[in-house]
């Protein structure tokens, strides 16, 4: 994919931002709105290399790194789209880093149908970067269901932050 | 007695022989595998009607001590045979209470009646002290190691024997004769199937809730001679028995996805359900043990798959862009009840076995998750998702919808094997919410914890032991 093409993906990513606020749950960190689309912040300077975990997440951003669901929903919105962009245009730049995104549900559905709804996220998020050019053989996807909660309280600002895909640099 | 031992630990360095060649594997020390019981004294069965009429939980039934017609040394017991028979009856007596519809007395507090008195029991006794009926048993240490245990249920206002049976038990296996005596009183008083004589596979959780540890177990009905199965350095979840009780098909993260692996019991092995390298779940076994069910999610599209047990090729039984999962047979093997949420939400179906004839029977408000078909065939045990998580029952076309529960979050209902009896997990909310084992009876009135070691959730309730 060439380069002018990603920019003006990420460019109307960015003009979608603005209206997207229904799922940011009070809890969260503020959304990225002030490094729109979050894009590449060039003023980070990661201690450790590209393919670590802390270089992907210094580099797009903390809160790029997962994008967040409605209740049983799995459509990447305009939110979630400018996070991928983040992550698509990282990715881009590094061609040989290959990396995982874990689906997850909250604890308010049973335990084998948020296993299937956490697989379902996470190709979600996992075919968006595919649209934007990202081979598909460099994402793993993986399903923990509502086996690994972040956020441990059983309200809704807490399952808002459980319905996750989050993106990892493993190696 | 220098025999025996030899052989016992013969016997337990075997399994450890069998794990150190697979090494990536999450398995503990492999269980025993099942013993036999051989029914000895079917004798006349059922004779005589039952004078009783009222309220089970009214029923006077007196269990006294087995008796033992000499003091014996067993391997079942530090204290002999004379120890055993007042642990025989008291697993009786804990197996009839538990399930919530009989007040049994004994043994503690009870007389204990001599041998010869077991199959001429002393009615005016246990008349005078209020018995309505008297389960009277017996052990003896056979010759070859073995024990026989004999269990007999009489009408003490007709003066006259309801039940008798007696199985031969190796030592291991001498609390399976207190479950087939429980069963056998259970079975002639409430006309039902017997259901004590079984076990349970379940997920045994410890750790904190963004950490927890999660591991394989087993148990026997009443909790006793609990093992784990898997070490917890994998999350392992949803076990189900074959219906044999040879396998175990779980999940298990074990290579770091979550796929459904069958556990073989006698070789201590355990393999893919399928070789794919997509993520697999909700194993289930059919009645007859011949296939597994097993969703799989392509693309992350999940959907139901038949396999033979013996490995093989899968059939694809269900397609379509929802999330099909989960899947319990019909007892007689014809058809599958699943979830899936291809009307927009978790709702309950019913299709052939081979697939076909795809349609939706819940349509009860709320949303319906983990059919469970009950082995009488009559109804469908699913969780009721309508704010808070509840066990329902409803028909096999959708009626009648009961709820039997009223927890914050119950869920994963399994069938005792005769289909009076649902358990399920209960999870509590906040950042502690532990899982705990629960049953309940048709009724919804005899609701009840399991005790288990430690937080517990997917019970899977096998069939009555073979």
């Amino acid at each position: 994919m060439s380069t002018s093409k990603l920019t003006l993906m990420v460019a109307a990513g960015t003009l979608a931002l603005g209206a997207c606020s229904k799922k940011a749950p009070e809890q969260l960190p503020p959304a990225p709105q002030e490094t729109p689309a979050a894009g590449i912040d060039q003023s980070a300077t990661p201690a450790s290399g590209p393919g670590t975990q802390e270089h992907f997440a210094t580099t797009v951003g903390a809160s790029n790194t997962i994008v967040y669901f409605d209740t049983d929903q799995f459509d990447i919105d305009s939110e979630d789209a400018g996070k991928l962009q983040a992550q698509g245009q990282y990715f881009s730049q590094y061609p040989n880093i290959t990396f995982t995104i874990e689906g997850h549900a909250d604890e308010r559905g049973t335990r084998e149908y948020n296993l299937a709804l956490g697989e379902r996220r996470a190709n979600a998020a996992k075919n968006y970067l595919v649209s934007l050019g990202i081979p598909a053989d460099r994402i793993r996807t993986l399903s923990y269901g509502k086996e690994r909660p972040v956020a441990l309280g059983s309200d809704e600002g807490s399952w808002a932050q459980n319905r996750r895909a989050a993106t990892v640099v493993i190696n | 007695m220098k025999k025996t031992l030899a052989a016992v630990i013969a016997f337990a360095a075997a399994p450890l022989l069998a794990q150190s060649q697979n090494p990536n594997q999450d398995l503990g020390e492999k269980p025993p595998t099942e013993g036999v019981v051989v029914e000895t004294d079917d004798g006349e069965g059922l004779s005589g009607s039952v004078s009783f009429e009222g309220s089970l939980e009214d029923l006077g039934i007196a269990i006294p001590a087995f008796a033992t017609d000499r003091e014996a040394a067993t391997p079942a017991s530090a204290g002999g045979t004379g120890a055993l028979g007042v642990e025989l009856a008291r697993i009786v007596s804990n197996n009839l209470r538990n399930n919530g519809l009989f007040k049994p007395s004994g043994p503690d507090g009870l007389p204990r009646p001599a041998y010869a008195e077991i199959t001429a029991p002393n009615y005016p006794t246990w008349g005078a002290r209020g018995a309505d009926m008297l389960v009277q048993g017996y052990v003896r240490a056979q010759g070859n190691g073995q024990l026989a245990v004999g269990c007999y249920l009489y009408d003490t206002k007709l003066n006259t024997q309801l039940a008798r049976q007696g199985w031969l038990v190796a030592p291991g296996d001498w609390r399976r004769a207190a479950h087939k005596c429980a069963d056998l009183v259970f079975s002639r008083l409430t006309g039902e199937s017997p259901f004590f004589d079984s076990r349970i596979a379940y997920i045994a959780e410890t750790g904190p809730k963004n950490a927890r540890i999660k591991r394989l177990a087993i148990m026997d009905s009443d909790g006793a001679n609990h093992r784990f199965i898997t070490s917890g350095r994998a999350t392992a979840l949803t076990p189900r028995y074959s219906p044999d009780y040879k396998k175990l098909s779980y999940l298990s993260y074990v290579d770091g996805n979550p796929r459904i692996y069958v556990y073989d019991i006698g070789t201590g092995r355990q393999t893919l359900v399928t070789q794919s390298h997509n993520p697999t779940f909700a194993p289930r076994w059919s009645p007859d043990g011949r296939y597994l069910l097993y969703s799989m999610a392509v693309a992350g599209n999940t959907d139901i798959y038949r396999v033979p047990a013996t490995g093989g090729e899968s059939t694809r039984l269900t397609s379509g862009p929802g999330i099909d999962i989960g899947g319990s047979y019909s007892p007689d093997g014809s058809r599958i009840v699943f979830e899936s949420d291809r009307s927009g939400s978790q709702q309950c179906y019913v299709m052939n076995a081979d697939g076909s004839n795809q349609r939706r029977i819940s349509f009860g408000g709320g949303r319906c998750a983990t059919p469970e078909w009950s082995p009488r065939g009559d109804q469908i045990a699913f969780t009721r998702i309508a704010g808070d998580f509840n066990i329902a029952v409803m028909s096999p076309t959708g009626q009648n919808v009961r709820v039997l529960t009223r927890g914050w979050q119950d869920e994963a209902p399994t069938w005792a094997p005769n289909g009076r009896i649902i358990q399920f997990f209960r999870s509590s909310r906040g950042a502690r919410g532990e899982a705990q084992l629960w049953q309940v009876d048709l009724t919804g009135r005899n609701e009840r914890r399991l005790n288990t070691p430690v937080g517990a959730s997917d019970p899977a309730w096998g069939p009555i032991l073979p």
